[in-house]
């Protein structure tokens, strides 16, 4: 298009015209549905935040930030048990699931697809079932603490069901893929030159992974990071069924106060303060680690 | 990865494979033990699924049996529940694929204004955490006194549905040569021709990947549906409910068929990508 004639011109111009109004018919349905059904709630959830009332005589809009320091003093331990829960999962996904995504990238060969497939794996089965297949195994007089009560290995009053080791347990479970997939996009994408080149100018292999592989995948770890710690810190599913009264994190108190006490301004409060958190947690994040642009690392 | 070295009076093909160092395989059995943790919980369901239980209680195996695939029916609650997540899930899929298509088509080719907002809200639903998802919508809802049931879990999983499908098009349109779909329209192709011969195949892996994407998220959704839900019960929640009391064998059975027929269908995709690369 570089010598193009006057009629030319005029072509491509109707042509990018039309084009503009095409792209706004198709991104009319889908903008129009987020913005109803994502966008606005946003703002329907600050705004319940700030009513007072119950559920018997209904909620006025108030303008009352008080609800906040009210429900935040009330709950502000499952709130930093909530975040170290989160914590302790990623740094557990992220041991666990680097060695893998590291073997599968280099050394899969042929059969990468097939690993991949393995690992997700347990997105085709439901979620709610998974984690209680974990309470099944977990159960006192399961199989595992069975055979190792039997084995006389623990006490007969040892159980893990109810600890906060069977809800990080069942957490860690559930959102590894999560950590393991952008793990093994990033490392997949190296170029293995690189290696040859650390290899050959007597680099030892722990040098060369941790000079050379280590820094090129931190977008890798960023979206990985960002996949676990923000559904881990939100999640109630564990905790309710892998959980006991002491593992109660700030997803079983929302859920609670909605569903079950009706308390919706307590409950939406609590709700936009995670909001606010996670995202003041990402941006610092992400500030920390240097990544110019956060969508860009975080889409991969 | 050579740790002895090769005898050198063979010749290059006879050449022994070299022995390897007990280290190299520390890695490969790792990984297998760590695929063998994610597997399972998905091995127990199955197991269980064959469990010849007396009473309600489904805790230890007492023997095979093929009676929970004969009754997997016979729980009313529990079936209800399949079909609405099920239907919910149909329709989800063919409207998010339509909704979200067509907007990760605009992403993807397009410049106009507006897109950069457009772009952060697509980003900002992925990351937000699902309990928050299903929290705004309850408060609109709320608000505006609108019932809870069907409808609403319906509006919330095309909601969660249409930026995973946008994002998945939108990253097939962009790595598309454009001048295809210029060359056609110069040939004199109407916009629909050019479309439905020319777009439409090309982006068609996405809108697939997409679909299996929003069933998969759809049928298993939890959290958004259980705030959204009113007195509407979908598989995930009929499961929640009951797992106080104790999960029917029948639940196993369940999970185990939509195991089975999501391997088909990523088995199938599997090799229909392989079959159109040779």
């Amino acid at each position: 298009m570089t010598s193009a004639t006057s009629d030319e011109v005029k072509v491509g111009s109707t042509r990018r015209r039309m084009g503009r109004l095409t792209a706004y018919w198709l991104a009319l349905p889908g903008g129009l549905w987020l913005a109803i059904f994502f966008v606005i709630p946003m703002i329907y959830l600050l705004s319940l935040s700030l009513m007072t009332g119950n559920f018997i005589d209904g909620f006025t809009q108030t303008f009352h930030v008080s609800t906040y320091w009210h429900t935040i003093s009330l709950y502000h331990d499952q709130f930093i048990r909530s975040i170290i829960y989160a914590l302790i999962v990623t740094a557990l996904t992220i041991t666990l699931a680097y060695p893998m995504a590291y073997w599968i990238a280099m050394r899969g060969g042929k059969h990468k697809s097939t690993y991949l497939l393995i690992i997700l794996l347990p997105f085709f089965v439901s979620f709610v079932i998974r984690t209680l297949q974990w309470q099944f195994i977990l159960a006192d007089n399961g199989f595992v603490l069975g055979t190792l009560k039997d084995l006389h290995l623990v006490g007969s009053d040892f159980h893990l069901l109810a600890t906060p080791v069977a809800v990080i347990c069942g957490l860690t479970y559930n959102y590894l893929p999560f950590m393991v997939l952008p793990l093994y996009v990033s490392i997949e994408r190296l170029d293995p030159r690189l290696m040859e080149a650390a290899n050959d100018l007597y680099a030892s292999k722990l040098q060369a992974l941790l000079r050379i592989v280590f820094p090129l995948t931190i977008p890798g770890i960023f979206a990985g990071v960002i996949m676990t710690f923000v559904p881990v810190a939100s999640d109630f599913v564990n905790a309710q069924l892998l959980g006991g009264a002491k593992t109660t994190m700030i997803g079983n108190v929302i859920y609670t106060l909605y569903l079950t006490n009706n308390d919706y301004a307590a409950a939406s409060a609590l709700s936009f303060t995670l909001m606010g958190a996670l995202l003041i947690g990402i941006f610092i994040y992400a500030r920390a680690l240097g990544t110019k642009d956060v969508m860009e690392a975080a889409a991969l | 990865m050579t740790t002895t070295e090769a005898p050198r009076a063979t010749s290059p093909v006879a050449r022994r494979k070299p022995k390897r160092k007990w280290t190299y395989y520390i890695l490969p059995v790792y990984t297998w033990a760590v695929l063998l943790f994610l597997c399972l919980p998905i091995f127990v369901m199955i197991l269980f699924g064959f469990n010849d239980t007396k009473g309600r209680y489904n805790i230890t195996f007492q023997g095979f049996t093929l009676k929970w695939y004969k009754e997997l029916f016979a729980i009313d609650g529990l079936t209800n529940a399949l079909i609405n997540s099920l239907t919910i899930a149909v329709i989800a899929t063919v409207v998010s694929v339509a909704v979200g298509g067509a907007l990760g088509m605009a992403l993807g080719r397009y410049r106009f204004r507006g897109k950069g907002p457009l772009s952060l809200v697509v980003f900002a639903q992925i990351a937000t955490p699902e309990l928050v998802l299903g929290t705004s919508l309850l408060s609109l809802f709320l608000s505006l006194n609108i019932p809870r049931g069907y409808t609403t879990i319906l509006l919330a999983h095309i909601m969660f549905c249409i930026p995973f499908v946008a994002v998945t098009v939108q990253a097939r349109v962009a790595g598309l040569d454009g001048s295809l779909k210029e060359a056609a329209m110069d040939l004199g192709a109407t916009p629909v021709v050019a479309f439905r011969k020319i777009t439409l195949p090309m982006i068609m892996p996405g809108l697939l990947a997409g679909a299996l994407l929003s069933f998969a998220l759809s049928i298993d959704d939890f959290v958004t549906t259980s705030f959204n839900a009113g007195q509407t019960v979908t598989f995930p929640l009929w499961v929640y409910g009951a797992s106080r009391l104790g999960i029917p064998a029948q639940v196993n059975v369940m999970g185990t068929l939509i195991f089975l027929f999501g391997l088909i269908l990523a088995g199938y995709s599997i090799l229909a990508g392989r079959r159109k690369k040779d």
